[in-house]
């Protein structure tokens, strides 16, 4: 696959503070990428510097080969999808879609059948004359669409474009985004801080925090083999435990030395240990070394998320067997359930459930002041 | 935007103070307008006053000599219209790329200089119109500052010119303010947008920025040229009278007291401008997105 967009050592701050850091990266042509972090990480800034509206402090961004740090947006193969939406309020729905196309003088006919194409494949059909500000959110989002590739960009930007939506219609746009993506094979850059959204939908998910890129990977790669404490804790829920490998395939952590399959670390090198809530296995207490108390469960129709008091540390289990509060428990790790990451600047900012979330902390926090 | 009134009790109680004002001070004035108009010395019937404005004549002397019977009130009325349309386009000229650069600039700037376009109107009108009678004058400030940079004296005071300067100065704040304001409410993504989709600045302005601040143009120009067309004073004072204008040619009868006159010329202006207001109300709306606020 050829690179489409290259992004060399990025730099950018507003006001003195660094909101990109050296930022590397690659995006593959007819790839679904996903830019994934939580808020103020630098997601949006990186779509803005390949959208045209901001000018990189540092580093070059490369269009097929081509830099392209002054070139202004409208003279860019690129399209954005806003998060609002950004429709022409002024302008119907068909007006808003041949928008693009009008500013190209491109013949009447060749107008009025693109438009009715792409409202076809947004599933729009009939609704040209129809005053944007009538439509509902999902609606407005599907013209903002097909008025983005009405002109058939290289790449398509979309920053959180399901962010306003409801849960099930979100799922909806998901899957039909994820389709018009593979029916048009336009390369989609989608900004998100939603990461069951982000993993399902994209070919490579960027995780970015604190301006810089934590890791790239497919969905797997990235929720199976986490390269830090960060990405470990962001992508799903994870017990991240200090642990020293005491050689190849061998790690020791909560009191016991564990088989695991993960190699090449220092031999009595501290390391993060992560372990899905999914891949503990529960057993009865005698069977084990490792042994604590149920000290809540939640029922979620699937499974019920246990938190477990063990030696201290509140481990999360997911189990569909049913265990009371109180019980007394033991567990049992298969070496595929452990996965070891080298120490980082994240390591122990996260670790197990006795806390709120560092949102909720956020929340809480008076001095915190409220994001835009 | 189009929400349904609410009968909220304690509205009705906020408005009493004004429904008095406005019953008082402006509903019974323009009913004795249109009583004065339509009566004689005696409070007597008649259409006389408002034959009298169609169909008065008078003769004035041409630039070549030659004398032409006018209709002087009709005249006079045109004049006014002419000048006043004029006024609002140099307004509008003026005031939308003014209120375009001032919403655009920073916050704190924005303050000073919506400011610096109202201070004007903290002062007396006649003595803005004295002012600018200085700065025009033949031998005033305006052919001073001229000469000395060794150009030829304009002769400006006494012509239609002058009249236009006094009445843009005077409204143009009522231009700026509607325009300055639909303009700061208006989405930054939307400019993103079209600059995304294709558009340079100009197309931007034109395809984006323009249709979007309509509204604002449209109550501009109402602001601007309702109180033009009926401006007095300023034609006496900066036209050296020699354009007579229907707000001067009001003050005069009224003056002269003959009120009954005045007032059939007072009723027939107001029903042209209540006539346009009419026209440019169901013109936004139906036409003009977000005209319907306007």
């Amino acid at each position: 696959m050829s690179n489409i967009i290259e992004l060399k050592n990025i730099s950018k701050s507003f006001d003195g503070e660094t909101i990109l850091d050296n930022i590397q990266l690659e995006i593959h042509d007819n790839e679904f990428i996903t830019l994934l972090g939580p808020s103020g990480c630098g997601k949006t800034t990186t779509l803005r510097i390949i959208g045209g509206f901001e000018t990189p402090d540092q580093g070059d961004v490369v269009f097929m080969g081509q830099r392209i740090n002054d070139l202004p947006p409208y003279k860019r193969h690129v399209n954005t999808v806003f998060q609002k939406y950004a429709l022409f309020p002024h302008l119907n729905v068909f007006e808003n879609v041949a928008f693009p196309l009008r500013e190209q003088k491109a013949p009447k006919a060749e107008i009025a059948e693109k438009v009715q194409a792409m409202l076809k494949l947004v599933m729009l059909s009939g609704f040209e004359k129809r005053s944007v500000t009538s439509l509902s959110g999902g609606q407005q989002q599907r013209v903002a669409i097909a008025r983005a590739l009405i002109s058939n960009p290289k790449v398509l930007l979309l920053d959180e474009p399901l962010g306003a939506l409801d849960l099930k219609l979100r799922k909806d746009m998901q899957v039909e985004l994820k389709k018009i993506q593979k029916s048009t094979g336009i390369t989609f850059i989608f900004v998100t801080h939603d990461q069951e959204e982000a993993l399902s939908m994209s070919d490579t998910i960027v995780v970015m925090s604190d301006g810089r890129i934590q890791q790239i990977g497919t969905p797997t790669d990235i929720y199976n083999e986490p390269k830090n404490a960060f990405v470990a804790d962001f992508i799903g829920e994870s017990n991240i435990l200090d642990g020293i490998m005491l050689e190849d395939y061998q790690v020791k952590f909560a009191g016991q030395t564990f088989r695991c399959l993960d190699k090449g670390f220092a031999p009595g090198e501290p390391v993060d240990v992560v372990v899905r809530p999914e891949d503990v296995d529960i057993v009865s207490p005698e069977k084990s070394h490792i042994c604590g108390v149920v000290t809540s469960v939640t029922f979620l129709g699937v499974h019920n998320e246990l938190i477990v008091d063990i030696n201290g540390f509140k481990w999360m289990i997911q189990t569909t067997d049913t265990v009371a509060e109180g019980e007394k428990i033991g567990i049992e790790l298969e070496p595929d359930a452990i996965h070891i990451m080298k120490k980082s600047e994240y390591s122990g900012r996260f670790g197990d459930y006795s806390t709120f979330s560092e949102e909720m902390d956020e929340l809480s926090n008076p001095d915190m002041e409220a994001e835009a | 935007m189009n929400g349904k009134k609410k009968s909220n009790p304690g509205c009705k109680t906020a408005l009493a103070p004004y429904s008095l004002w406005a019953i008082l001070f402006v509903l019974v004035p323009m009913l004795f307008i249109a009583y004065y108009a339509f009566t004689d010395n005696n409070f007597d019937f008649t259409t006389d006053n408002i034959t009298r404005f169609f169909t008065s004549v008078s003769n004035v002397r041409g630039d070549d000599g030659s004398v032409k019977e006018v209709h002087t009130y009709l005249l006079i009325l045109l004049r006014s219209l002419k000048l006043s349309v004029i006024s609002t386009i140099v307004c509008l000229l003026i005031g939308y790329p003014l209120a375009y650069r001032i919403a655009h600039a920073e916050k704190k700037r924005q303050k000073t200089m919506m400011t610096l376009i109202m201070i004007p109107m903290w002062m007396n009108f006649l003595i803005r119109t004295y002012a600018w009678m200085t700065i025009l004058q033949d031998t005033g400030v305006l052919n001073n500052l001229i000469g000395k940079i060794g150009l030829p004296p304009i002769h400006i005071i006494g012509t239609e010119s002058a009249v236009i300067i006094g009445m843009v100065y005077d409204y143009l704040p009522y231009m700026v303010m509607p325009i300055y304001s639909i303009m700061t409410k208006l989405d930054n993504n939307l400019v993103e947008a079209a600059k995304d989709l294709g558009c340079g600045n100009l197309a931007v302005l034109r395809r984006v920025i323009f249709p979007l601040s309509l509204p604002g143009v449209l109550s501009g120009i109402t602001m601007v040229l309702i109180p033009s067309v009926s401006t007095f004073y300023i034609s006496q004072k900066l036209g050296n009278g020699k354009f007579f204008l229907i707000g001067d040619a009001i003050e005069g009868q009224y003056v002269a007291n003959n009120l009954h006159f005045a007032a059939a010329m007072a009723f027939i202006l107001m029903v042209i401008l209540l006539v346009f207001m009419g026209f440019a109300k169901y013109a936004t709306g139906r036409y003009v997105y977000g005209g319907d606020a306007a």
